[in-house]
Protein backbone atom coordinates (compact mmCIF):
# COMPACT_ATOMS: atom_id res chain seq x y z
CA UNK A 1 0.00 0.00 0.00
CA UNK A 2 1.21 3.50 -0.82
CA UNK A 3 2.11 5.91 1.92
CA UNK A 4 -0.74 7.20 4.07
CA UNK A 5 -2.00 10.63 3.13
CA UNK A 6 -4.62 10.69 5.86
CA UNK A 7 -4.18 8.87 9.13
CA UNK A 8 -6.70 9.08 11.95
CA UNK A 9 -6.51 7.35 15.31
CA UNK A 10 -9.18 7.33 17.98
CA UNK A 11 -10.74 10.56 16.75
CA UNK A 12 -13.50 11.97 18.94
CA UNK A 13 -15.48 15.16 18.72
CA UNK A 14 -18.11 16.38 21.15
CA UNK A 15 -20.36 19.39 20.94
CA UNK A 16 -21.38 19.93 24.54
CA UNK A 17 -22.99 16.68 25.63
CA UNK A 18 -23.47 15.39 22.12
CA UNK A 19 -20.68 13.13 20.93
CA UNK A 20 -20.74 13.46 17.15
CA UNK A 21 -17.67 11.33 16.45
CA UNK A 22 -16.88 8.50 18.84
CA UNK A 23 -13.40 7.20 18.34
CA UNK A 24 -12.78 6.46 14.67
CA UNK A 25 -9.68 5.20 12.86
CA UNK A 26 -9.00 5.84 9.18
CA UNK A 27 -6.14 5.38 6.75
CA UNK A 28 -6.24 6.81 3.24
CA UNK A 29 -3.39 5.99 0.88
CA UNK A 30 -1.92 8.31 -1.74
CA UNK A 31 -3.72 8.20 -5.09
CA UNK A 32 -6.79 6.57 -3.61
CA UNK A 33 -10.40 7.68 -4.01
CA UNK A 34 -11.87 7.11 -0.59
CA UNK A 35 -15.61 7.40 -0.01
CA UNK A 36 -16.96 8.17 3.41
CA UNK A 37 -20.56 7.08 3.63
CA UNK A 38 -23.19 7.63 6.24
CA UNK A 39 -26.64 8.99 6.89
CA UNK A 40 -27.15 12.69 7.65
CA UNK A 41 -26.01 13.49 11.15
CA UNK A 42 -23.75 10.43 11.41
CA UNK A 43 -20.60 12.53 11.84
CA UNK A 44 -19.41 12.71 8.22
CA UNK A 45 -19.10 16.45 7.88
CA UNK A 46 -17.67 16.83 11.39
CA UNK A 47 -14.94 14.35 10.50
CA UNK A 48 -14.16 16.00 7.16
CA UNK A 49 -14.04 19.43 8.72
CA UNK A 50 -11.54 18.16 11.28
CA UNK A 51 -9.41 16.75 8.45
CA UNK A 52 -9.67 20.10 6.64
CA UNK A 53 -8.56 21.99 9.73
CA UNK A 54 -11.85 23.82 10.36
CA UNK A 55 -12.52 22.10 13.69
CA UNK A 56 -10.37 20.82 16.48
CA UNK A 57 -10.82 17.24 17.63
CA UNK A 58 -11.83 16.61 21.26
CA UNK A 59 -9.47 13.62 21.37
CA UNK A 60 -7.39 11.42 19.11
CA UNK A 61 -4.59 11.82 16.60
CA UNK A 62 -5.08 13.23 13.12
CA UNK A 63 -2.42 13.50 10.46
CA UNK A 64 -3.11 14.85 6.97
CA UNK A 65 -0.14 15.14 4.59
CA UNK A 66 2.10 14.68 7.64
CA UNK A 67 0.66 17.63 9.50
CA UNK A 68 -1.92 18.15 12.18
CA UNK A 69 -4.65 20.05 10.30
CA UNK A 70 -5.66 22.04 13.38
CA UNK A 71 -2.38 23.96 13.33
CA UNK A 72 -1.14 23.44 9.78
CA UNK A 73 -0.20 26.65 8.00
CA UNK A 74 -0.33 28.12 4.55
CA UNK A 75 2.25 25.74 3.08
CA UNK A 76 -0.06 22.85 3.98
CA UNK A 77 -3.06 24.65 2.45
CA UNK A 78 -1.10 24.92 -0.82
CA UNK A 79 -1.35 21.12 -1.02
CA UNK A 80 -5.04 20.58 -0.35
CA UNK A 81 -8.26 21.50 -2.11
CA UNK A 82 -11.56 21.87 -0.30
CA UNK A 83 -15.08 21.67 -1.65
CA UNK A 84 -17.56 22.31 1.13
CA UNK A 85 -21.06 20.92 1.37
CA UNK A 86 -22.71 24.09 0.06
CA UNK A 87 -21.66 25.78 -3.11
CA UNK A 88 -19.66 28.92 -2.31
CA UNK A 89 -19.20 31.00 -5.42
CA UNK A 90 -18.89 34.70 -6.02
CA UNK A 91 -21.97 35.26 -8.20
CA UNK A 92 -20.61 38.38 -9.93
CA UNK A 93 -17.47 36.75 -11.35
CA UNK A 94 -17.32 34.65 -14.51
CA UNK A 95 -16.07 31.08 -14.51
CA UNK A 96 -12.68 32.20 -15.82
CA UNK A 97 -12.37 35.14 -13.41
CA UNK A 98 -13.30 32.98 -10.42
CA UNK A 99 -10.60 30.49 -11.35
CA UNK A 100 -8.05 33.26 -11.99
CA UNK A 101 -8.81 34.76 -8.58
CA UNK A 102 -8.24 31.45 -6.80
CA UNK A 103 -5.23 30.55 -8.94
CA UNK A 104 -3.58 33.70 -7.59
CA UNK A 105 -3.71 32.29 -4.06
CA UNK A 106 -1.37 29.38 -4.94
CA UNK A 107 2.33 29.24 -5.65
CA UNK A 108 2.14 26.69 -8.45
CA UNK A 109 -1.40 26.70 -9.80
CA UNK A 110 -2.70 24.56 -12.63
CA UNK A 111 -3.44 26.58 -15.77
CA UNK A 112 -6.90 28.13 -15.76
CA UNK A 113 -7.71 26.81 -19.26
CA UNK A 114 -6.74 23.31 -18.28
CA UNK A 115 -8.91 23.53 -15.17
CA UNK A 116 -11.89 24.77 -17.20
CA UNK A 117 -11.47 21.77 -19.46
CA UNK A 118 -11.07 19.38 -16.54
CA UNK A 119 -14.43 20.40 -15.09
CA UNK A 120 -16.06 20.64 -18.53
CA UNK A 121 -17.05 24.31 -18.48
CA UNK A 122 -15.48 25.32 -21.81
CA UNK A 123 -18.79 26.65 -23.16
CA UNK A 124 -19.57 28.57 -19.97
CA UNK A 125 -16.14 30.08 -19.30
CA UNK A 126 -17.30 33.69 -19.78
CA UNK A 127 -20.60 33.27 -17.96
CA UNK A 128 -21.05 34.74 -14.51
CA UNK A 129 -21.42 32.20 -11.75
CA UNK A 130 -24.95 33.33 -10.93
CA UNK A 131 -26.08 32.32 -14.44
CA UNK A 132 -24.77 28.74 -14.22
CA UNK A 133 -27.05 25.78 -13.53
CA UNK A 134 -26.74 23.99 -10.18
CA UNK A 135 -24.58 21.24 -11.66
CA UNK A 136 -22.34 23.74 -13.47
CA UNK A 137 -21.92 25.77 -10.27
CA UNK A 138 -20.83 22.67 -8.42
CA UNK A 139 -18.33 21.83 -11.16
CA UNK A 140 -16.94 25.37 -10.92
CA UNK A 141 -16.73 24.82 -7.16
CA UNK A 142 -14.67 21.68 -7.80
CA UNK A 143 -12.59 23.68 -10.31
CA UNK A 144 -11.77 26.25 -7.62
CA UNK A 145 -10.46 23.44 -5.44
CA UNK A 146 -8.42 22.00 -8.33
CA UNK A 147 -6.87 25.18 -9.70
CA UNK A 148 -4.25 25.17 -6.95
CA UNK A 149 -3.17 21.73 -8.22
CA UNK A 150 -3.57 20.07 -4.80
CA UNK A 151 -2.34 16.59 -3.90
CA UNK A 152 -5.38 15.91 -1.77
CA UNK A 153 -8.93 16.93 -2.48
CA UNK A 154 -11.86 16.94 -0.06
CA UNK A 155 -15.30 16.73 -1.61
CA UNK A 156 -18.19 16.98 0.82
CA UNK A 157 -21.35 15.56 -0.80
CA UNK A 158 -20.39 16.89 -4.23
CA UNK A 159 -23.54 15.78 -6.08
CA UNK A 160 -26.34 16.29 -3.55
CA UNK A 161 -29.38 17.72 -5.32
CA UNK A 162 -28.13 16.92 -8.83
CA UNK A 163 -30.24 15.51 -11.62
CA UNK A 164 -28.94 12.21 -13.01
CA UNK A 165 -27.10 13.70 -15.99
CA UNK A 166 -25.41 16.38 -13.87
CA UNK A 167 -24.36 13.61 -11.49
CA UNK A 168 -22.80 11.59 -14.32
CA UNK A 169 -20.84 14.65 -15.44
CA UNK A 170 -19.59 15.30 -11.92
CA UNK A 171 -18.52 11.68 -11.63
CA UNK A 172 -16.52 12.02 -14.81
CA UNK A 173 -14.71 15.00 -13.30
CA UNK A 174 -13.90 13.03 -10.15
CA UNK A 175 -12.86 9.97 -12.11
CA UNK A 176 -10.48 12.22 -14.10
CA UNK A 177 -8.74 13.06 -10.85
CA UNK A 178 -7.70 9.45 -10.50
CA UNK A 179 -5.80 9.75 -13.78
CA UNK A 180 -4.00 12.76 -12.33
CA UNK A 181 -2.89 10.71 -9.33
CA UNK A 182 -4.77 12.84 -6.81
CA UNK A 183 -5.99 11.51 -3.51
CA UNK A 184 -9.70 12.17 -3.07
CA UNK A 185 -11.64 12.06 0.18
CA UNK A 186 -15.29 12.02 -0.78
CA UNK A 187 -18.30 12.05 1.49
CA UNK A 188 -21.65 10.99 0.12
CA UNK A 189 -24.90 9.36 1.01
CA UNK A 190 -25.37 7.92 -2.45
CA UNK A 191 -24.37 4.27 -2.75
CA UNK A 192 -24.14 4.34 -6.52
CA UNK A 193 -21.70 7.22 -6.24
CA UNK A 194 -19.41 5.27 -3.94
CA UNK A 195 -19.78 2.19 -6.10
CA UNK A 196 -18.89 4.10 -9.26
CA UNK A 197 -15.97 6.11 -7.94
CA UNK A 198 -14.36 4.74 -4.82
CA UNK A 199 -11.43 2.40 -4.38
CA UNK A 200 -12.32 2.05 -0.76
CA UNK A 201 -15.35 2.88 1.35
CA UNK A 202 -15.95 3.42 5.04
CA UNK A 203 -19.41 3.62 6.53
CA UNK A 204 -20.02 5.78 9.55
CA UNK A 205 -23.15 5.46 11.66
CA UNK A 206 -23.84 7.33 14.89
CA UNK A 207 -20.26 8.53 15.09
CA UNK A 208 -18.60 5.15 14.63
CA UNK A 209 -17.17 3.31 11.65
CA UNK A 210 -19.25 0.21 11.11
CA UNK A 211 -17.59 -1.16 7.97
CA UNK A 212 -14.62 -0.48 5.79
CA UNK A 213 -13.29 -2.02 2.59
CA UNK A 214 -13.50 -2.12 -1.18
CA UNK A 215 -17.05 -1.38 -2.35
CA UNK A 216 -17.35 -4.91 -3.80
CA UNK A 217 -16.41 -6.61 -0.55
CA UNK A 218 -17.91 -4.33 2.04
CA UNK A 219 -19.68 -6.02 4.94
CA UNK A 220 -18.82 -9.45 3.43
CA UNK A 221 -21.09 -8.77 0.50
CA UNK A 222 -18.89 -10.78 -1.87
CA UNK A 223 -19.62 -13.95 0.14
CA UNK A 224 -23.17 -13.25 1.26
CA UNK A 225 -26.44 -13.99 -0.46
CA UNK A 226 -29.91 -12.64 0.09
CA UNK A 227 -32.70 -15.20 -0.24
CA UNK A 228 -36.26 -14.01 -0.38
CA UNK A 229 -39.63 -15.63 -1.03
CA UNK A 230 -43.28 -15.40 -0.02
CA UNK A 231 -44.86 -17.89 2.34
CA UNK A 232 -48.12 -19.35 1.03
CA UNK A 233 -51.15 -18.14 2.95
CA UNK A 234 -51.90 -20.23 5.99
CA UNK A 235 -48.24 -21.19 6.48
CA UNK A 236 -46.51 -19.40 9.39
CA UNK A 237 -42.81 -18.62 9.71
CA UNK A 238 -42.74 -21.00 12.68
CA UNK A 239 -43.23 -23.95 10.33
CA UNK A 240 -40.02 -23.26 8.37
CA UNK A 241 -37.20 -25.81 8.73
CA UNK A 242 -34.67 -25.30 11.50
CA UNK A 243 -31.75 -24.15 9.28
CA UNK A 244 -33.89 -21.52 7.60
CA UNK A 245 -35.36 -20.29 10.87
CA UNK A 246 -31.84 -20.01 12.30
CA UNK A 247 -30.68 -17.97 9.29
CA UNK A 248 -33.72 -15.74 9.70
CA UNK A 249 -32.79 -15.06 13.28
CA UNK A 250 -35.18 -13.40 15.70
CA UNK A 251 -35.71 -10.44 13.37
CA UNK A 252 -36.99 -12.53 10.50
CA UNK A 253 -40.71 -12.22 11.02
CA UNK A 254 -42.37 -12.11 7.62
CA UNK A 255 -43.98 -9.02 6.14
CA UNK A 256 -47.79 -8.82 6.33
CA UNK A 257 -47.79 -10.00 2.71
CA UNK A 258 -45.87 -13.11 3.74
CA UNK A 259 -42.55 -11.98 2.26
CA UNK A 260 -39.46 -13.34 4.00
CA UNK A 261 -35.89 -12.19 3.41
CA UNK A 262 -32.80 -13.70 4.95
CA UNK A 263 -29.12 -13.20 4.57
CA UNK A 264 -26.69 -16.09 4.60
CA UNK A 265 -23.11 -17.00 3.85
CA UNK A 266 -24.24 -20.56 2.95
CA UNK A 267 -26.85 -20.10 0.26
CA UNK A 268 -26.58 -23.66 -1.08
CA UNK A 269 -27.33 -25.33 2.25
CA UNK A 270 -30.15 -22.96 3.10
CA UNK A 271 -31.76 -23.27 -0.33
CA UNK A 272 -31.54 -27.03 -0.14
CA UNK A 273 -33.26 -27.11 3.24
CA UNK A 274 -35.88 -24.62 2.09
CA UNK A 275 -36.76 -26.28 -1.20
CA UNK A 276 -36.78 -29.83 0.26
CA UNK A 277 -39.17 -28.61 2.94
CA UNK A 278 -41.40 -26.99 0.34
CA UNK A 279 -41.36 -30.05 -1.94
CA UNK A 280 -42.19 -32.38 0.94
CA UNK A 281 -45.22 -30.26 1.74
CA UNK A 282 -46.07 -29.63 -1.88
CA UNK A 283 -45.82 -25.85 -1.45
CA UNK A 284 -44.86 -23.29 -4.07
CA UNK A 285 -42.63 -20.41 -2.84
CA UNK A 286 -43.75 -17.42 -4.87
CA UNK A 287 -41.12 -14.82 -5.76
CA UNK A 288 -38.21 -17.04 -4.72
CA UNK A 289 -35.06 -15.07 -5.39
CA UNK A 290 -31.36 -15.42 -4.60
CA UNK A 291 -29.10 -12.44 -5.09
CA UNK A 292 -25.93 -10.83 -3.90
CA UNK A 293 -26.59 -7.95 -1.51
CA UNK A 294 -26.09 -4.55 -3.14
CA UNK A 295 -23.93 -1.93 -1.49
CA UNK A 296 -27.21 -0.29 -0.54
CA UNK A 297 -28.43 -3.45 1.24
CA UNK A 298 -25.20 -3.56 3.23
CA UNK A 299 -25.43 0.12 3.99
CA UNK A 300 -29.05 -0.02 5.14
CA UNK A 301 -28.31 -3.03 7.31
CA UNK A 302 -25.27 -1.39 8.92
CA UNK A 303 -26.82 2.00 9.47
CA UNK A 304 -30.20 0.77 10.73
CA UNK A 305 -31.10 2.45 14.01
CA UNK B 1 3.26 36.20 -4.05
CA UNK B 2 3.95 38.55 -1.19
CA UNK B 3 1.13 39.69 1.05
CA UNK B 4 0.91 43.06 -0.69
CA UNK B 5 0.82 41.55 -4.18
CA UNK B 6 -1.87 39.14 -3.01
CA UNK B 7 -3.87 42.01 -1.52
CA UNK B 8 -3.67 43.85 -4.87
CA UNK B 9 -4.71 40.68 -6.69
CA UNK B 10 -7.72 40.35 -4.38
CA UNK B 11 -8.49 44.06 -4.71
CA UNK B 12 -8.68 43.86 -8.52
CA UNK B 13 -11.36 41.19 -8.37
CA UNK B 14 -13.17 42.91 -5.49
CA UNK B 15 -13.52 45.97 -7.71
CA UNK B 16 -15.17 43.88 -10.43
CA UNK B 17 -17.44 42.27 -7.87
CA UNK B 18 -18.40 45.65 -6.45
CA UNK B 19 -19.21 47.36 -9.75
CA UNK B 20 -21.17 44.37 -11.03
CA UNK B 21 -23.41 44.22 -7.99
CA UNK B 22 -26.48 46.41 -8.61
CA UNK B 23 -27.27 46.76 -4.90
CA UNK B 24 -23.80 47.98 -3.96
CA UNK B 25 -23.65 50.41 -6.87
CA UNK B 26 -27.11 51.76 -6.08
CA UNK B 27 -26.52 52.32 -2.38
CA UNK B 28 -22.99 53.61 -2.69
CA UNK B 29 -23.08 55.63 -5.90
CA UNK B 30 -26.61 56.38 -7.11
CA UNK B 31 -28.08 57.07 -3.69
CA UNK B 32 -25.68 59.89 -2.70
CA UNK B 33 -25.85 61.39 -6.19
CA UNK B 34 -29.65 61.36 -5.98
CA UNK B 35 -29.52 63.07 -2.57
CA UNK B 36 -27.10 65.70 -3.88
CA UNK B 37 -29.34 66.53 -6.82
CA UNK B 38 -32.56 66.58 -4.76
CA UNK B 39 -31.17 68.62 -1.89
CA UNK B 40 -29.36 70.93 -4.29
CA UNK B 41 -32.45 71.61 -6.39
CA UNK B 42 -34.56 72.27 -3.30
CA UNK B 43 -32.17 74.67 -1.55
CA UNK B 44 -30.35 76.21 -4.52
CA UNK B 45 -29.84 79.97 -4.00
CA UNK B 46 -30.60 79.88 -0.27
CA UNK B 47 -28.16 80.68 2.46
CA UNK B 48 -28.06 79.49 6.05
CA UNK B 49 -27.85 82.65 8.14
CA UNK B 50 -27.30 80.95 11.46
CA UNK B 51 -24.16 79.29 10.08
CA UNK B 52 -22.39 82.47 9.00
CA UNK B 53 -24.38 82.83 5.78
CA UNK B 54 -22.96 79.70 4.12
CA UNK B 55 -24.76 78.81 0.90
CA UNK B 56 -27.07 75.88 1.45
CA UNK B 57 -25.62 73.96 -1.51
CA UNK B 58 -22.12 74.40 -0.07
CA UNK B 59 -23.41 72.96 3.20
CA UNK B 60 -24.92 69.89 1.57
CA UNK B 61 -21.90 68.89 -0.54
CA UNK B 62 -19.88 67.73 2.53
CA UNK B 63 -23.16 66.30 3.89
CA UNK B 64 -23.58 64.08 0.84
CA UNK B 65 -19.87 63.19 0.94
CA UNK B 66 -20.39 62.02 4.52
CA UNK B 67 -23.29 59.86 3.34
CA UNK B 68 -21.18 58.50 0.47
CA UNK B 69 -18.16 57.71 2.65
CA UNK B 70 -20.26 55.90 5.25
CA UNK B 71 -22.11 54.01 2.48
CA UNK B 72 -18.91 52.98 0.72
CA UNK B 73 -17.28 51.79 3.94
CA UNK B 74 -19.54 50.85 6.87
CA UNK B 75 -22.71 49.98 4.95
CA UNK B 76 -20.90 48.27 2.08
CA UNK B 77 -18.64 46.15 4.31
CA UNK B 78 -21.33 45.27 6.85
CA UNK B 79 -23.60 44.00 4.08
CA UNK B 80 -21.08 42.37 1.76
CA UNK B 81 -19.07 40.62 4.48
CA UNK B 82 -22.27 39.30 6.07
CA UNK B 83 -23.40 37.95 2.71
CA UNK B 84 -19.99 36.34 2.14
CA UNK B 85 -20.01 34.85 5.62
CA UNK B 86 -23.53 33.45 5.40
CA UNK B 87 -22.91 32.17 1.87
CA UNK B 88 -19.92 30.17 3.12
CA UNK B 89 -17.49 32.06 0.88
CA UNK B 90 -15.39 33.26 3.82
CA UNK B 91 -15.22 29.72 5.15
CA UNK B 92 -14.12 28.43 1.78
CA UNK B 93 -11.42 31.11 1.55
CA UNK B 94 -10.10 29.89 4.90
CA UNK B 95 -9.48 26.59 3.13
CA UNK B 96 -7.08 28.26 0.69
CA UNK B 97 -3.57 29.58 1.38
CA UNK B 98 -4.86 33.17 1.19
CA UNK B 99 -4.09 34.79 4.56
CA UNK B 100 -7.27 36.10 6.17
CA UNK B 101 -5.85 39.57 6.73
CA UNK B 102 -5.08 39.87 3.01
CA UNK B 103 -8.68 39.20 2.13
CA UNK B 104 -9.95 41.78 4.61
CA UNK B 105 -7.29 44.24 3.44
CA UNK B 106 -8.43 43.82 -0.16
CA UNK B 107 -12.02 44.52 0.81
CA UNK B 108 -11.06 47.54 2.91
CA UNK B 109 -8.86 48.87 0.11
CA UNK B 110 -11.81 48.50 -2.23
CA UNK B 111 -14.03 50.44 0.19
CA UNK B 112 -11.50 53.24 0.65
CA UNK B 113 -10.93 53.64 -3.09
CA UNK B 114 -14.68 53.78 -3.63
CA UNK B 115 -15.01 56.40 -0.88
CA UNK B 116 -12.31 58.56 -2.52
CA UNK B 117 -13.96 58.18 -5.88
CA UNK B 118 -17.25 59.33 -4.40
CA UNK B 119 -15.53 62.34 -2.84
CA UNK B 120 -14.26 63.34 -6.29
CA UNK B 121 -17.62 62.66 -7.95
CA UNK B 122 -19.75 64.56 -5.42
CA UNK B 123 -17.31 67.49 -5.32
CA UNK B 124 -17.28 67.67 -9.13
CA UNK B 125 -21.07 67.43 -9.40
CA UNK B 126 -21.45 70.12 -6.71
CA UNK B 127 -19.21 72.39 -8.74
CA UNK B 128 -20.85 71.65 -12.10
CA UNK B 129 -24.51 71.62 -11.03
CA UNK B 130 -24.57 74.17 -8.22
CA UNK B 131 -21.33 76.14 -8.51
CA UNK B 132 -20.01 75.00 -5.14
CA UNK B 133 -16.35 76.03 -5.01
CA UNK B 134 -13.74 73.28 -4.88
CA UNK B 135 -11.74 74.02 -1.71
CA UNK B 136 -8.27 73.58 -3.25
CA UNK B 137 -6.52 75.37 -0.40
CA UNK B 138 -7.89 72.94 2.19
CA UNK B 139 -7.58 69.81 0.07
CA UNK B 140 -4.80 68.44 2.29
CA UNK B 141 -7.00 68.59 5.36
CA UNK B 142 -9.92 67.07 3.45
CA UNK B 143 -7.82 64.16 2.23
CA UNK B 144 -6.53 63.48 5.75
CA UNK B 145 -10.12 63.55 6.97
CA UNK B 146 -11.14 61.14 4.23
CA UNK B 147 -8.26 58.79 5.05
CA UNK B 148 -8.96 58.74 8.80
CA UNK B 149 -12.71 58.68 8.20
CA UNK B 150 -12.84 55.90 5.65
CA UNK B 151 -10.40 53.71 7.57
CA UNK B 152 -12.35 54.18 10.80
CA UNK B 153 -15.72 53.62 9.18
CA UNK B 154 -14.34 50.48 7.51
CA UNK B 155 -13.40 49.13 10.92
CA UNK B 156 -16.91 49.94 12.14
CA UNK B 157 -18.40 48.10 9.17
CA UNK B 158 -16.39 44.96 9.92
CA UNK B 159 -17.36 45.31 13.59
CA UNK B 160 -21.02 45.64 12.65
CA UNK B 161 -21.02 42.20 11.00
CA UNK B 162 -20.44 40.69 14.43
CA UNK B 163 -23.93 41.73 15.55
CA UNK B 164 -25.72 40.91 12.27
CA UNK B 165 -27.11 37.38 12.50
CA UNK B 166 -28.22 36.75 8.90
CA UNK B 167 -27.99 38.08 5.40
CA UNK B 168 -31.67 39.06 5.47
CA UNK B 169 -31.20 41.30 8.49
CA UNK B 170 -28.03 43.02 7.22
CA UNK B 171 -29.67 45.94 5.33
CA UNK B 172 -32.21 46.59 8.10
CA UNK B 173 -29.72 46.60 10.96
CA UNK B 174 -27.16 48.67 9.06
CA UNK B 175 -29.64 51.30 7.89
CA UNK B 176 -31.35 51.47 11.29
CA UNK B 177 -28.01 52.54 12.69
CA UNK B 178 -26.71 54.91 10.02
CA UNK B 179 -29.88 56.71 8.94
CA UNK B 180 -30.83 58.21 12.31
CA UNK B 181 -27.20 59.26 12.66
CA UNK B 182 -27.28 61.10 9.33
CA UNK B 183 -30.35 63.04 10.46
CA UNK B 184 -29.21 63.99 13.94
CA UNK B 185 -25.72 64.85 12.66
CA UNK B 186 -26.95 67.52 10.26
CA UNK B 187 -26.18 65.62 7.07
CA UNK B 188 -29.67 66.15 5.61
CA UNK B 189 -30.92 69.02 7.80
CA UNK B 190 -28.84 72.14 8.56
CA UNK B 191 -27.49 71.72 12.05
CA UNK B 192 -28.93 75.12 13.05
CA UNK B 193 -32.38 73.51 12.73
CA UNK B 194 -31.52 70.66 15.09
CA UNK B 195 -32.21 71.10 18.85
CA UNK B 196 -29.00 71.37 20.85
CA UNK B 197 -29.93 68.38 23.02
CA UNK B 198 -30.10 66.20 19.89
CA UNK B 199 -26.78 67.59 18.69
CA UNK B 200 -25.21 66.65 22.01
CA UNK B 201 -26.32 63.08 21.46
CA UNK B 202 -24.99 63.19 17.89
CA UNK B 203 -21.67 64.48 19.25
CA UNK B 204 -21.07 61.10 20.87
CA UNK B 205 -21.10 59.32 17.51
CA UNK B 206 -18.55 59.50 14.70
CA UNK B 207 -20.85 60.51 11.81
CA UNK B 208 -21.25 64.03 13.14
CA UNK B 209 -17.50 64.46 13.59
CA UNK B 210 -16.73 63.23 10.08
CA UNK B 211 -19.33 65.64 8.71
CA UNK B 212 -18.02 68.51 10.83
CA UNK B 213 -14.46 68.02 9.61
CA UNK B 214 -15.62 67.84 5.99
CA UNK B 215 -17.87 70.90 6.41
CA UNK B 216 -14.93 72.88 7.78
CA UNK B 217 -13.00 71.96 4.66
CA UNK B 218 -15.76 73.15 2.34
CA UNK B 219 -16.79 76.26 4.30
CA UNK B 220 -15.31 79.34 2.55
CA UNK B 221 -15.30 81.12 5.94
CA UNK B 222 -12.75 78.69 7.36
CA UNK B 223 -9.44 80.34 8.08
CA UNK B 224 -6.20 78.37 7.61
CA UNK B 225 -5.68 74.81 6.40
CA UNK B 226 -8.87 73.47 7.96
CA UNK B 227 -7.51 70.58 10.02
CA UNK B 228 -10.04 69.50 12.65
CA UNK B 229 -7.95 67.37 14.97
CA UNK B 230 -10.64 67.17 17.64
CA UNK B 231 -13.16 65.72 15.19
CA UNK B 232 -10.60 63.35 13.73
CA UNK B 233 -9.65 62.12 17.20
CA UNK B 234 -13.26 61.11 17.93
CA UNK B 235 -13.61 59.40 14.55
CA UNK B 236 -10.33 57.55 15.03
CA UNK B 237 -11.30 56.50 18.57
CA UNK B 238 -14.49 54.94 17.21
CA UNK B 239 -12.45 53.30 14.48
CA UNK B 240 -10.07 51.76 17.00
CA UNK B 241 -12.96 50.54 19.14
CA UNK B 242 -14.49 49.00 16.02
CA UNK B 243 -11.19 47.40 15.13
CA UNK B 244 -10.85 45.87 18.61
CA UNK B 245 -14.36 44.42 18.39
CA UNK B 246 -13.78 43.17 14.84
CA UNK B 247 -10.51 41.45 15.71
CA UNK B 248 -12.09 39.70 18.68
CA UNK B 249 -15.48 38.77 17.38
CA UNK B 250 -15.30 38.52 13.60
CA UNK B 251 -16.70 35.20 12.40
CA UNK B 252 -15.68 33.35 9.26
CA UNK B 253 -18.37 30.70 9.30
CA UNK B 254 -22.11 30.99 8.78
CA UNK B 255 -24.26 31.06 11.89
CA UNK B 256 -26.05 27.74 11.91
Amino acid sequence: MAESVISVNGLRKSYGKLEAVRGIDLEVAGGEIFAFLGPNGAGKTTTVEILEGYRKPSAGKVSVLDSNPADAGRAWRQRIGVVLQDCNLQPELTVRESLELYAGYYEAPRSVDETIELVGLMDQCDQRARRLSGGQQRRLDVGLALVGDPELLFLDEPTTGFDPSARRQAWEVIANLRELGKTVFLTTHYMDEAQALADRVAIIAAGEIVAEGAPGELGGRDAAALISFRLPSGVGAGELPREVAAALGGAGTPHPNGRVQLRTDEPVAILNALTSWALARDLELAGLEVRRPSLEDVYLELTAE
Amino acid sequence: MTGLALALHQFRYDQKIFWRNPASVFFTVMFPVMFLVLLGVIVNGETIHSLGGIEATTYFVPGVITLAVVSATTVNLAMSLTILREGGILKRLRGTPLPSWVFIAGRIGNAIVTALLMFVLVTALGRILFGVAVPWSRLGALLVTLAVGSASFCALGVALTTIIPSRESAPAITNMIVFPLYFVSGVFIPESEIPSGVLHVADVFPVRHLFDALLTGFDPATAGAGFQLGNLAVVAAWGLAGLALAVRRFRWEPRI
